[in-house]
């Protein structure tokens, strides 16, 4: 057992510091500060910047584009990123199908696809849920149908994030109705510009459009883009959200939000002192703070148990569920520090170029959206709910 | 809506309190005060006074010795009793087997049995868990076979409070292993004396002797002992465990709620008392506002014919307050926590006390309260019971 | 001892309730919450026409004489309607300071326009410092000729909007956070020296930012009196907006039931499932719980002992702040990400229980306010 970090890592941990200080434009902190949407153009640019660098996917296998660094590494750069204001990375291509992707796809595939997602340049959304599949994802009812050299796809996706914006989707269809239902699942990567594809805007409670409901009438999928094979689809998908689960853990967010809010709690007055000072609410900062510190921990065991070689198995579903309850914790204290300057609701506040003076403290218009927005952090990526099933059955035995 | 006492309701309060100043000795409150333990004669020589006063089953039917009074009576008596510091009436005789004997028994059982319950000459305890018989009650394996005018009992029953000091005990017990199980089981009488009953302690972790297992070898019990119709046991069952959940708490809570304050008014925190601490009197408020809305939760169901949803809820919250004023006092007293002498428990200890006086009881109280939530049906079966009945899941 | 209502308010409880089912479907709520006012004049006059802007406004005034019960069945309604018009800013709050503090003249002249529908009110008395502390108080009165002059800003006064006048709040003398040396004062919204920036927030309603330069008032109440009158008055306010959340919560209590058992997943409705049972039967207790509250509330706020009365507010604020938190989370999270959506009325409600706890002080507070009473 070891906590401290060599010489070695200690130098890296400047240099990712002093790269980050240097690089990272002045415009997109501002945004990620006042918690304003970054949108796909800025998230694009900062990719860029670190693709340049090397850095865009440090959790890569080097010969597809990583960094070959240690789990150490990859926590000290997660931790020094997290104390600027960096955006929050956009799972679906780097953390989700790219893995995927240098793990059970073809060198042609691997050779189409990674590289645009590691420079940013292709976009990419997730086709699982439909809306009689949700928590049973199993029961998907989305048809691919075998024609010649293509797929022709037919279904309705729903809660895509993204969707609008995306140039890929990769999507859960059911290529056959025998034996059980996992049995008869296959893994498709679609084109979102193929005709057919209608993805609809579905307003969630923040006011914001992140989740569609995409409609898919006889959509032509080239054979190629399907991933491993016929009907083991299920297996790609379950490894998939093996580490979509990792990284919802969001340790360095949660650090980012929490010294947000600690900085407007610094500033808001309550009986003539700073919010800070009042002894119920710090109690309640310092047990997020706490339940923060050991949720880190347990994020740096499962580390070290990767780095030493144990595959982490159903344990990080741990992960997810207090990952995302410690972020809604933590946006949930935000607004409470606002008092009454959470109920004002105009959205046009966070969108570049508002230049009226803010309504309350100008900290205060982003909150309110991402505390609503948090709620969905315990639904999706398989609900808390069915985080707790899989422990109990996978870990526990029971 | 109005939540004033009528006239008529103030008169009765003070009245009932007159009579416990009157009745109640000092040492005696003094015990139930401070959370120490009580002798069986402690609880009969109370329970024998409320009956000297015709109080002692007001619950009952007035030809039987109950006592007219509105809901709101019932109400302000019971609460009386506790923030009085009575010693808490032992209910399996005269809140659980007697209203099903009233109910359901003969007319040789009522003259029988009910007297001696008025009385307190004949002390009960409950029959109804088995070591694989705990959340699903119906399960239940103590056979009961009939052999000429008697039935033959084998079996254990496990969890059973205080039959060390008891004369009588009301079982369950199958007599019939066909169609469901809740249609086989059966409602006995049982004499403790009988030969062939043995009770053996349970010590729980608070160190204290409260339950205990019974072992029935070959028990014979005559058949006019049997309430009721053969295997009709679980109807009796059910209406008992009504009554059992219908207890009003709020007096016992505020009981806790009180001993709680004067302790963190004696504690010192920060060079001030415990109760001024800004993070402690939260708790304290947060509980005190828990235990106003269980109050008002427990006005709203008085009086409820049907009080069937009601008494499983007003258990989980009410068992859950209780469980929360322990856990806050043994918080309270700190390192005073830890000693454990258990004759410190016992009134007449006349060593200095380890630490401040109050202390003694509060680790093994917080211990022996994890039991509320899990006995008269756990939390978790009132939740059941819940979901079914009233959210029809 | 009772809790039944009477027969007079079972006829109130039964129109109000016509009301809502009739005036307020999801769909008429949305449009109204998009409108420019943010809710119907119609609806206003149907409220004044059917006697509840009246109901408890005293009899010689024009109104009901209706009581904390009344209002409290009233707000219930609102409350499971998601009733966005300005009934709490203008009747329970504006009427209540007039009932409470007004002079007579005040009283005859604006209580009978009150009760018609003629007259809407809005209270000002948050500050960017002042948090949930009524008397932090740092908007500045002086005399000027008959009247006083009022300079400063008041933040987050729902309704000011469309109020024809609005009760400030502003220091006539005393340190900036002195219970003593608060007026109330009525101020006309077309005063000049007033400037309001309107904005929607967040569970449906409007909202405005007041900035007062030298703005024309008359007192409301006594000079230095204000701090008792808002004591009083915005004890009657939480105590109906206890009602309110209560019928927020059973909307929602009974719509996650009722969906549950028809959202079918694995093969079973998804109420089968042992957790999620349990899960609603802890909500369905939160609902009985803060019913509760909200009774012991509305019999208690009339109560002749003031740290009984405000014992009893604070006692119900916390009570229904905790219960509308879990149940509205939890509503949205059995919901799955339908509950995520701005179509179905879930979130609405989240959202309203969520800023019902932030008003008048959420449990924090009112929890610290119990402590020292």
């Amino acid at each position: 057992m070891d906590l401290a970090f060599s010489d070695d890592d200690l130098a890296f941990r400047d240099e990712v510091r002093v790269f980050v200080k240097d690089n990272l434009p002045a415009d997109i902190a501002e945004s990620v500060r006042q918690g304003r949407a970054i949108d796909k153009p800025d998230i694009q640019r900062w990719q860029r910047i670190l693709f340049d660098q090397g850095w865009a996917a440090p959790g890569w296998p080097v010969e597809y584009g990583g960094t070959g660094w240690d789990a150490t590494k990859r926590y000290i750069f997660d931790e020094a990123m997290s104390e600027f204001d960096t955006p929050e990375t956009v799972p679906f291509g780097l953390l989700m199908v790219g893995p995927l992707i240098y793990t059970f796809g073809t060198d042609a595939q691997k050779e189409r696809f990674l590289p645009k997602i590691l420079n940013g340049e292709e976009w990419w959304c997730q086709g699982y849920s439909e809306p009689g599949a949700g928590s049973d994802l199993a029961s998907l009812q989305t048809k691919a149908v075998l024609d010649g050299d293509h797929y022709v796809v037919n279904g309705t996706k729903t809660w895509n994030s993204s969707a609008h914006i995306a140039d890929w989707t990769f999507t859960l269809v059911r290529t056959s109705s025998e034996g059980k239902q996992q049995e008869g699942i296959s893994f498709l990567l679609i084109d979102m510009k193929t005709p057919g594809i209608d993805p609809n805007p579905i307003v969630s409670i923040d006011g914001g459009h992140h989740f569609n409901m995409t409609y898919y009438t006889d959509v032509q999928v080239p054979v190629e883009n399907r991933i491993g094979e016929e009907n083991k689809g299920w297996t790609y998908a379950k490894y998939l959200l093996g580490h979509e689960r990792q990284s919802i853990s969001e340790v360095g967010l949660s650090k980012q939000r929490l010294r947000r809010l600690k900085s407007i709690a610094g500033e808001e007055r309550s009986d003539g002192e700073s919010l800070m000072d009042d002894k119920s609410f710090a109690k309640k900062v310092a047990e997020a703070e706490v339940l923060l510190t050991s949720h880190e921990y347990l994020n740096l065991r499962f580390l070290a148990e990767e780095a030493a070689g144990r595959p982490i198995g159903a344990e990080v579903s741990l992960l997810k569920i207090r990952g995302t309850e410690i972020r809604q914790q933590l946006t949930e204290l935000t607004i409470e520090a606002l008092g009454y300057y959470a109920a004002p609701f105009e959205l046009e506040q966070l969108t570049d170029g508002w230049n009226e003076p803010s309504i309350g403290p100008e900290y205060a218009a982003a909150q309110m959206p991402q505390y609503l927005f948090s709620r969905a952090a315990t639904i999706y990526g398989g609900s808390n709910e069915i985080q707790r099933n899989i422990i109990a059955k996978m870990v526990l035995g029971l | 809506m109005d939540i004033q006492f009528r006239d008529g309701d103030l008169a009765f309060q003070a009245e009932v309190r007159q009579f416990i100043g009157e009745n109640l000795p000092a040492d005696l409150r003094d015990k139930v005060q401070h959370g120490l333990h009580l002798d069986k004669e402690d609880y009969v020589f109370w329970q024998r006074k409320l009956n000297e006063r015709g109080w002692f089953a007001p619950h009952w039917p007035v030809e039987l010795g109950g006592v007219e009074w509105r809901p709101t009576q019932h109400y302000i008596f019971q609460n009386e009793l506790v923030e009085g510091y009575c010693p808490p009436v032992m209910p399996f005789g005269v809140r659980m087997v007697a209203p099903v004997i009233f109910t359901y028994g003969s007319a040789e059982q009522k003259q029988r049995f009910l007297p001696g319950i008025l009385d307190s000459t004949a002390w009960w305890c409950q029959g109804y868990s088995e070591p694989g018989s705990g959340s699903d009650l119906a399960s239940l394996q103590t056979k009961a076979v009939r052999e000429g005018d008697h039935y033959i009992v084998n079996g254990t029953k496990t969890w059973t409070t205080l039959a060390q000091f008891s004369d009588w005990i009301f079982c369950l017990v199958r007599t019939s292993n066909q169609g469901k199980p809740q249609e086989g089981i059966s409602f006995l009488l049982i004499d403790m004396k009988s030969p062939g009953i043995e009770v053996t302690p349970i010590i729980t972790i608070d160190g204290s002797h409260e339950v205990n297992s019974v072992f029935f070898t070959d028990v014979r019990v005559p058949v006019e002992n049997l309430i009721g119709e053969e295997n009709d046991g679980w109807t009796y069952a059910k209406f008992l465990l009504l009554f059992e959940r219908s207890n009003s708490l709020t007096g016992g809570l505020k009981q806790q709620l009180h001993r709680l304050r004067t302790i963190a008014d004696q504690e010192r925190a920060n060079g001030a008392a415990l109760s001024a601490d800004p993070g402690f009197a939260a708790q304290l408020a947060d509980y005190e506002v828990q235990l106003r809305t269980y109050e008002f939760l427990e006005l709203r169901t008085l009086g409820n014919p049907n009080p069937g949803a009601e008494a499983s809820y007003l258990k989980i919250i009410g068992t859950d307050l209780q469980q929360l004023a322990s856990e806050l006092t043994l918080r309270a007293v700190a390192h005073y926590g830890n000693p454990y002498i258990r004759d410190a428990l016992v009134h007449g200890y006349n060593q200095p006390a380890v630490g401040p006086d109050y202390a003694a009881p509060a680790a093994p109280q917080y211990f022996n309260y994890r039991k509320t939530a899990i006995y008269a049906g756990s939390n978790e079966i009132q939740r059941n019971i819940l979901s079914k009945a009233v959210l029809g899941m | 001892m009772d809790f039944s209502l009477s027969e007079e308010q079972q006829l109130l409880k039964d129109s109000v309730q016509r009301f809502v089912r009739d005036e307020y479907v999801l769909e008429s709520r949305r449009k109204l919450v998009a409108s420019d006012t943010g809710y119907s004049e119609d609806n206003w006059a149907k409220m004044a026409e059917l006697g509840w802007l009246a109901m408890p406004l005293p009899e010689e005034f024009g109104g009901i004489g209706g009581g904390a019960v009344e209002t409290m069945v009233l707000m219930e309604e609102f409350g499971r309607g998601l009733v966005v018009e300005p009934y709490m800013s203008s009747i329970v709050i504006g009427g209540g300071f007039l009932v409470a503090g007004g002079s007579k003249e005040q009283k005859t002249e604006l209580l009978p326009k009150l009760a018609a529908g003629e007259l809407k009110l809005a209270f000002a008395y948050a500050e960017r410092q002042s948090r949930f502390d009524l008397n932090d108080v740092e908007c500045k009165a002086e005399k000027s000729g008959d009247g006083y002059s009022i300079s400063g800003h008041k933040g987050v006064v729902f309704h000011a909007a469309t109020a024809d006048k609005i009760v400030v709040s502003a220091r006539t003398s005393g340190g900036s956070r002195d219970a003593a040396g608060i007026t109330l004062f009525l101020i006309d919204n077309n005063s000049s020296g007033l400037t309001r920036r309107d904005y929607p927030t967040v569970d449906g309603l409007r909202a405005s930012e007041l900035e007062m330069d030298g703005v024309a008032g008359t007192v409301l109440g006594k000079v230095g009196g204000g701090a008792a009158l808002m004591d009083e008055v915005v004890g009657q306010a939480i105590a109906a907006i206890c009602a309110e959340a209560v019928g927020c919560m059973d909307v929602l209590q009974e719509t996650t039931n009722e969906y549950l058992k028809t959202r079918v997943q694995f093969g079973v409705p998804l109420s089968k499932f042992q957790v999620l049972q349990h899960r609603m039967v802890d909500m369905f207790m939160e609902c009985e719980q803060a019913r509760s509250m909200c009774y012991m509330v509305n019999l208690k706020i009339a109560d002749e002992d003031p740290t009984e009365r405000a014992k009893a507010v604070s006692a119900a604020k916390v009570q229904i702040g905790n219960s509308g938190r879990y149940v509205g989370q939890q509503s949205v999270q059995l919901h799955g990400g339908m509950g995520m959506t701005d179509e179905l009325h879930v979130g609405h409600y989240f959202k309203r229980l969520t800023m019902i706890d932030t008003m008048f002080g959420n449990k924090d507070h009112h929890l610290k306010r119990y402590a020292d009473l």
